[in-house]
């Protein structure tokens, strides 16, 4: 169970906004997010990782305070290790398709489980510039599964994958957040997208 | 032609390269992380040497390591260091005068690095240390090269701050480009082009590796 209560400045082209959310996220949930572009989507995933602090909030996670402003706990990134799959992959441009798994975890049968899951048996020897876009997105997402993560965090992760391979890779990725016991969070433009994948929504709007 | 100024040269060169990449990498790394007042100060004052008359800096330098001065005579009585007219002395002169070569071509790179790519590995549990050797520097290689490359030329060419440190002492700190000057100074034209000589050669080896080294790059190695 994540519980969530922040509350943000943000600037926009209109001025100063406020994000404010209140929300809990049952285990094992899949949650998509949407909202007008702008709304501060990514910022409140990154909010959730610790890679962003707002001025107000509170976030729980099980009997763990990852953040309380009030008593002053902030969690690193570190410590809150969620799995993150990043609007822009944010792969490492030095490492190759194994490598990346490996600097994620240790455990070899995982790494092979996911390769089969992500269709990227092929490319284990592969950069992110030898890779195509829906590779590189497969890479990105198997890469924070790796981690085994608690809490899941994605931004735009099925945008630059074919209705066919997103179902199967779907297909593969809810095996392994059944099994891991994953809450998910999914920021999406697309309903198309999501479909088959969450069970639950939350609208983020700047107030 | 005596050899003992070219190597002289390069021995200067290379341990202050090697002084600059142990000091300037992790400078480069925090400088490039959030600014503030006290970092721009920090930055403005390591880039002098950038803008500075190598004479001027030269000549500060002089009274800084004198030992009539606080600092020169704290390294005397405490180190038994003399930096003045010495070819340690000409290594502190050199890695003060070639920092910006080090640090501006790296912070530059870490700069334009996404964001992303140190938030993915903190979020994978990575320390910053781990994060910084392990994804950050790897992928700011091409610029690495040349920061080392622009630090090994630079000091290679040192004249004004070299003169007032260490003067001309054969053996000690007579390096390369002094023999040039002195050579002309005694009409001896011919040695002076083969020092000189020498150096391009040098240098242009140097230049022609990185090429080949960054030939892959999608920047330019000078970039």
């Amino acid at each position: 169970m994540i519980t969530v209560k922040i509350n943000k400045k943000i600037k926009t082209y209109k001025g100063n906004s406020q994000l404010i959310v209140n929300a809990v996220f049952p285990p094992g949930s899949v949650t998509k997010i949407y909202g007008p572009s702008g709304a501060g989507k990514t910022t409140f995933l990154k909010i959730i990782a610790g890679l962003i602090t707002p001025e107000q909030g509170m976030i729980k996670s099980t009997e763990d305070f990852w953040l309380d402003t009030d008593t002053n706990i902030n969690w690193k990134p570190q410590q809150r290790r969620v799995g993150f799959v990043f609007q822009d992959f944010a792969l490492f441009p030095n490492m190759t398709v194994i490598e990346h798994l490996k600097y994620a975890t240790d455990d070899q049968e995982l790494i092979n489980r996911l390769l089969v899951i992500g269709k990227m048996e092929s490319f284990t020897g592969h950069r992110p510039r030898h890779l195509s876009g829906g590779q590189q997105q497969r890479l990105a997402i198997l890469r924070a599964l790796a981690l085994k993560p608690a809490l899941l965090l994605m931004d735009e992760a099925f945008s630059a994958l074919d209705d066919e391979l997103r179902e199967s890779l779907v297909t593969g990725i809810k095996i392994l957040l059944k099994e891991f016991g994953t809450t998910t969070i999914i920021v999406s433009h697309h309903v198309q997208e999501t479909a088959s994948f969450a069970n639950r929504e939350l609208k983020i709007e700047l107030e | 032609m005596e050899w003992t100024p070219i190597w002289l040269s390069l021995k200067l060169a290379a341990i202050t390269t090697l002084i600059l990449l142990i000091i300037g990498i992790p400078l480069a790394y925090w400088l490039s992380r959030r600014s503030s007042l006290f970092k721009v100060i920090i930055e403005a004052i390591l880039t002098m040497p950038l803008v500075l008359p190598p004479s001027v800096l030269g000549f500060y330098l002089l009274l800084s390591f004198s030992p009539n001065s606080a600092l020169g005579s704290w390294l005397l009585h405490y180190f038994n260091l003399s930096l003045v007219f010495s070819f340690e002395g000409l290594v502190v002169a050199s890695v003060i005068y070639s920092l910006p070569f080090m640090i501006s071509p790296v912070k530059s790179a870490l700069i334009h690095l996404p964001a992303s790519l140190a938030e993915a590995s903190y979020t994978m549990g990575k320390s910053r240390m781990t994060t910084f050797y392990r994804v950050l520097l790897p992928n700011i290689k091409s610029s690495l090269w040349t920061a080392t490359v622009l630090t090994f030329a630079h000091t290679l060419g040192e004249f004004g701050v070299v003169l007032m440190i260490g003067g001309k002492l054969e053996g000690i700190t007579k390096v390369a480009s002094i023999a040039i000057y002195d050579a002309v100074d005694n009409n001896q034209y011919k040695e002076a082009n083969q020092y000189s000589l020498v150096l391009f050669a040098i240098t242009f080896v140097i230049v022609i590796l990185v090429f080949i080294f960054n030939r892959n790059s999608a920047r330019g190695p000078l970039e």
